[in-house]
């Protein structure tokens, strides 16, 4: 589909995401993770990020931190309808020209917070992050990760929930985009993980943005918040 | 004297104190010689206590260099390097994040503790990922002054502090002549705590002797000036011929012969002291000579 089709980054909403989604689809294999993280990704850039690509170094924006890199076509076309990066260069998705990868590099991408691809990587990140704003001082901007439930698994990710819980990092903001892909689960659910570890937690349906907006502007202060984004698998 | 632990200790102290861009990352490890500093309490938000979580150890030193500060993360070797080793590679190298990473133990400083506290592959392993100086010191002063070096820049480095090392200290970050033997006389490079024992293995052997505590960025024009001849040995108190490659690349447009000494790879299975280990290994002066003998034929003798 040619790019001429998508309105400019300023006009775009929902809607044209399956425009910019069609520009990327050389990369069938991840199609499932993609279709699954697109309305996270949208909430959280429509509705709660204070960031806009002319303040992506502004030290007081949020920050995104994907650390489910695996998949990331719908946070690429969310990036794109935001503004963050130009649509066209979605038509070179995985190319050795083309800043877009099948996994982030945050050096080749404005805007872009970390780089990832290997599980387990960015919620460690984040409570460094997290740390760093509390030493600094800057108290407004909030780090925000987002994981996926088969990513949980890895123990850094249990490392970094326990000290984040203890410290109470209240700037911290993890999303668990569930789609059921834990190989065994997790009894007694993923919120209770967290809130075991002393955060407030909340869960919504992905696909009802008024509700996960609403779960994501939750917390309490002086505690993390962790909020399970439940999608279809 | 003051052991580089200490040294460490307190030039982190000082830099805690002086430069609000430093934070230092703990495993519980370290935890209470901060505390005895008074830093923890002088700086409660840059001194970090992530408990005996070492994999979040250094995703921690990386958000905070995504943020502009200058991390310092320390452990023993193994549990600083080898545990988290992913996290370093993609943490710190592919997202590009400075930290200063030191650790204790080396290779057998923990003899008695076991294998499990003996890191002899740290060094080979951090030097796969770009962009890592990689220092050994063999003297608290040079511990001192690279630590200080090392604090003031934004990159990756990694000081690797030992109990052992050598009885005075030389110029960091260049290649020393410490002894210059006859024209095409063989070389041998001692790296960090090994020159002592070099030193005295080759005393009365007609070899040039040189020095150095940093071996990444290599010292490879220094070293291509300083070769004598056609017989080069290189001794490391790490795992043996982690510095084969740069040693052999940068004699590339020579010939030569390469001798590379260092711990084996080998499961030692013993206790006891550190000093009972590089016997074990070849590293004390009557090892490294029978090596040297070995590798010259006999025919080194000063006249």
């Amino acid at each position: 589909m040619p790019s001429s089709t998508i309105p400019p980054a300023a006009a775009r909403g929902y809607d044209d995401l399956p425009a910019l989604l069609a520009l990327l689809r050389s990369d069938a294999k991840h199609d499932p993770s993609a279709a699954s993280t697109i309305d996270v990704h949208w909430v959280l850039y429509d509705r709660i990020l204070r960031v806009a690509p002319e303040t992506a170094d502004d030290p007081e924006r949020d920050r995104l931190l994907l650390s489910k890199g695996h998949g990331p076509a719908s946070f690429y076309a969310v990036l794109a309808a935001k503004g963050f990066l130009p649509a066209d260069a979605l038509a070179g998705f995985g190319g050795f020209d083309s800043p877009l990868g099948h996994h982030p590099d945050a050096a080749l991408i404005a805007g872009v917070e970390i780089a990832s691809g290997s599980l387990g990587h960015g919620l460690p990140i984040a409570v460094g992050r997290a740390l760093a704003l509390r030493a600094t001082g800057r108290s407004e901007p909030r780090v925000v990760c987002v994981l996926g439930d088969g990513e949980l698994a890895e123990g850094s990710n249990h490392e970094a929930i326990a000290l984040a819980g203890r410290l109470g990092l209240e700037r911290l903001l993890a999303v668990v985009v569930d789609n059921g892909s834990a190989t065994y689960g997790w009894p007694g659910g993923i919120a209770g993980r967290f809130a075991s570890e002393g955060w407030t937690t909340a869960s919504a349906r992905a696909r009802d943005h008024d509700a996960l907006e609403h779960a994501l502007l939750g917390g309490s202060p002086g505690r993390p918040h962790a909020v399970v984004a439940r999608v279809e698998a | 004297m003051e052991s580089m632990r200490e040294r460490f200790t307190r030039v982190t102290a000082h830099a805690l104190d002086e430069d609000p861009r430093i934070a230092l990352v703990l495993a519980d490890i370290g935890v209470d010689t901060f505390e005895r500093a008074g830093v923890t309490a002088r700086h409660p938000e840059r001194v970090i206590n992530v408990g005996i979580r070492e994999q979040l150890m250094i995703g921690v030193a990386a958000g905070l260099a995504q943020e502009g500060l200058r991390p310092v993360a320390h452990s023993y070797a193994p549990f600083l390097v080898e545990r988290p080793f992913e996290q370093i590679k993609l943490d710190l190298g592919h997202q590009d994040a400075g930290a200063v990473l030191v650790s204790i133990g080396a290779s057998y400083d923990a003899a008695e503790e076991g294998r499990t506290h003996q890191a002899p592959g740290d060094i080979a392993l951090l030097a796969t990922i770009p962009g890592f100086g990689l220092h050994v010191p063999g003297h608290p002063d040079e511990a001192g002054e690279l630590l200080t070096r090392e604090l003031a820049r934004s990159g990756r480095a990694y000081v690797r502090l030992s109990s052992e090392g050598n009885a005075a200290p030389h110029p960091v970050e260049q290649l020393t002549i410490v002894r210059r033997g006859r024209a095409g006389s063989p070389f041998v490079l001692a790296v960090g705590p090994t020159l002592d024992e070099v030193v005295a293995a080759t005393a009365d052997l007609a070899v040039t002797v040189a020095y150095t505590s940093t071996i990444a960025p290599f010292p490879a024009a220094e070293l291509r000036a300083a070769v004598p001849g056609t017989d080069v040995a290189i001794v490391e108190p790490y795992l043996a011929g982690t510095s084969a490659a740069a040693l052999a690349d940068a004699l590339r447009e020579r010939p030569h012969r390469l001798l590379a000494l260092g711990v084996p790879a080998v499961e030692l299975r013993r206790y006891g002291t550190g000093r009972q280990h590089r016997a074990a290994y070849g590293l004390d002066a009557a090892g490294i000579r029978r090596s040297l003998d070995a590798f010259l034929g006999g025919g080194a003798l000063a006249a």
